[in-house]
């Protein structure tokens, strides 16, 4: 079946690098470095960017992050809990503009 | 619990079947060409320090996993005769370690016998365990007779949690491993200063590899401790081989290529250098002998003019022999490498 994401166009990301191979270079370099054990494991690099790729629904990123989340350890309830805080600050950060509506509403009402 | 494929009569209980699936490529290179890139071929083994006896393939568990394809149902088993042979030669050698696998190896009658054997040659004895052979009414002694033995318990627990452990190995699997590795800790196994060594086993459950060990023991360690107050030495992670009821697995989920192509991709020449293969000499329940216990479920026993039958074995002739590979080796070489005591990198 045709669709605009191919899941195995995942594989020629590295592509991006033949318009700017200096840009692709220094962002991989700098992805590798934030995804490396620091301060927060491996595993729970892998929990945030799993909750990102779904705040910023990015197919690529959801494939590869629920492989890696597996791969680092970490299970089907932890990953779960982890799209749920993507879904609660999105949600969140919808519900939390009703101050502006309220804001207006006020100015706007006797 | 499941049938083994041989009771399904599945055509992949035939291991030509396998072989023929793993030889279609789809665009990688060959296990064997990989190898040379790498500077590995033709693989050489470094001598032989590990004695692996493959006593049969009863089990009383049916795990989806399973390379061996073993089960309740299946028959074979390592006789005496056979068993005696092998401590025969084992005893002209000063091989360090005899690795005992199945199967659930307990389960064979002679498996005891094996291991007194052993010992009493001075060589470190380990006992592959599904723990919850232990549980058994037959078995009520088998944590004694470790014990008293000082045997090394390798015992597979793929994951802390049952629903995961419980969907890889059978239904209430999960709790009485539990339970057996409390006993194992009652006994002093995996408890500091007792000198009796409990390691376990993760492997992945499904068509992905095996975490960092060192990051998962720390998970493990935590969780078993805080859950169940068990304790153990070391975790060993093992990548799952791509034949037998996992290959059925990534066939029947559609997982099969993506799975190969993800070996392929994290081929690790430093892993392909320390391969398993080429420090063991598997030995199987009929006393034909092999690269590992893979080739051994593939029905490829040595190549290359080496002996094939542990009554021919001969230590000059097989601690440089060239080793039998095929594309399921790339199982063993990716991420931190595979090997039987875990990652090898």
């Amino acid at each position: 079946m045709d669709t605009y994401y191919q899941p195995h166009d995942l594989g020629k990301f590295a592509d991006i690098g033949k318009g700017n191979k200096e840009l692709w270079d220094k962002f991989l370099s700098y992805y590798s470095a934030v995804f490396a054990e620091g301060a927060l494991t491996e595993r729970e690099k892998a929990l945030i960017a799993l909750g990102v790729a779904h705040a910023v629904q990015c197919p690529y990123c959801i494939d590869a992050y629920s492989r890696a989340c597996l791969e680092k350890g970490s299970n089907i309830e932890e990953m779960t809990e982890a799209v749920h805080v993507a879904c609660a600050i999105r949600g969140g950060a919808s519900l939390v503009h009703g101050v502006q509506m309220r804001n207006v509403v006020e100015k706007l009402s006797m | 619990m499941g049938l083994t494929l041989q009771a399904r009569r599945s055509p992949l209980a035939d291991a030509k079947q396998q072989l023929e699936l793993l030889a279609a490529n789809k665009g990688r290179p060959p296990f064997s060409v990989k190898m040379a890139q790498a500077g590995l071929a033709p693989l050489r083994a470094t001598g032989i320090t590990v004695f692996q006896i493959n006593v049969g393939k009863l089990c009383n568990q049916t795990c989806h996993h399973c390379h061996v394809d073993a089960g309740p149902d299946r028959q074979e088993q390592m006789t005496r005769a056979t068993a005696e042979l092998c401590i025969q030669r084992l005893a002209e050698t000063d091989i360090p370690t005899v690795d005992i696998t199945g199967g659930a190896p307990e389960l064979n009658p002679n498996f005891r016998w094996l291991v007194e054997q052993s010992r009493g040659l001075g060589r470190r004895v380990i006992d592959r365990c599904n723990l919850t052979v232990l549980l058994l009414p037959s078995q009520q002694e088998l944590a004694a007779f470790l014990a008293h033995h000082q045997v090394e318990v390798i015992a597979s627990l793929p994951y802390f949690r049952l629903a995961q452990t419980d969907a890889q190995r059978g239904d209430g699997v999960f709790d009485k491993s539990i339970r057996a590795l409390q006993r194992l800790n009652a006994f002093g196994y995996g408890v500091e200063g007792s000198g009796l060594i409990l390691n376990l086993v993760y492997n992945p459950v499904g068509a992905f590899l095996p975490p960092k060990q060192e990051a998962i023991e720390a998970q493990f360690r935590r969780e078993l401790a805080t859950r169940y107050g068990i304790t153990f030495n070391h975790l060993y992670t093992i990548t799952n081989m791509p034949i037998s009821r996992f290959l059925e697995f990534l066939m029947a989920s559609g997982n099969y290529e993506g799975y190969m192509e993800r070996l392929a991709t994290a081929f690790n020449p430093g892993a392909a250098a320390g391969v398993m293969c080429r420090y063991t000499l598997s030995v199987g329940w009929d006393g034909t002998l092999y690269d590992c216990d893979f080739n051994q479920m593939l029905d490829l026993p040595l190549g290359f003019e080496a002996p094939r039958h542990i009554r021919d074995f001969n230590p000059s002739q097989l601690h440089t022999r060239q080793i039998l590979v095929g594309n399921h080796c790339y199982g063993c070489t990716a991420g931190g490498g595979s090997s039987c005591g875990g990652a090898v990198t």
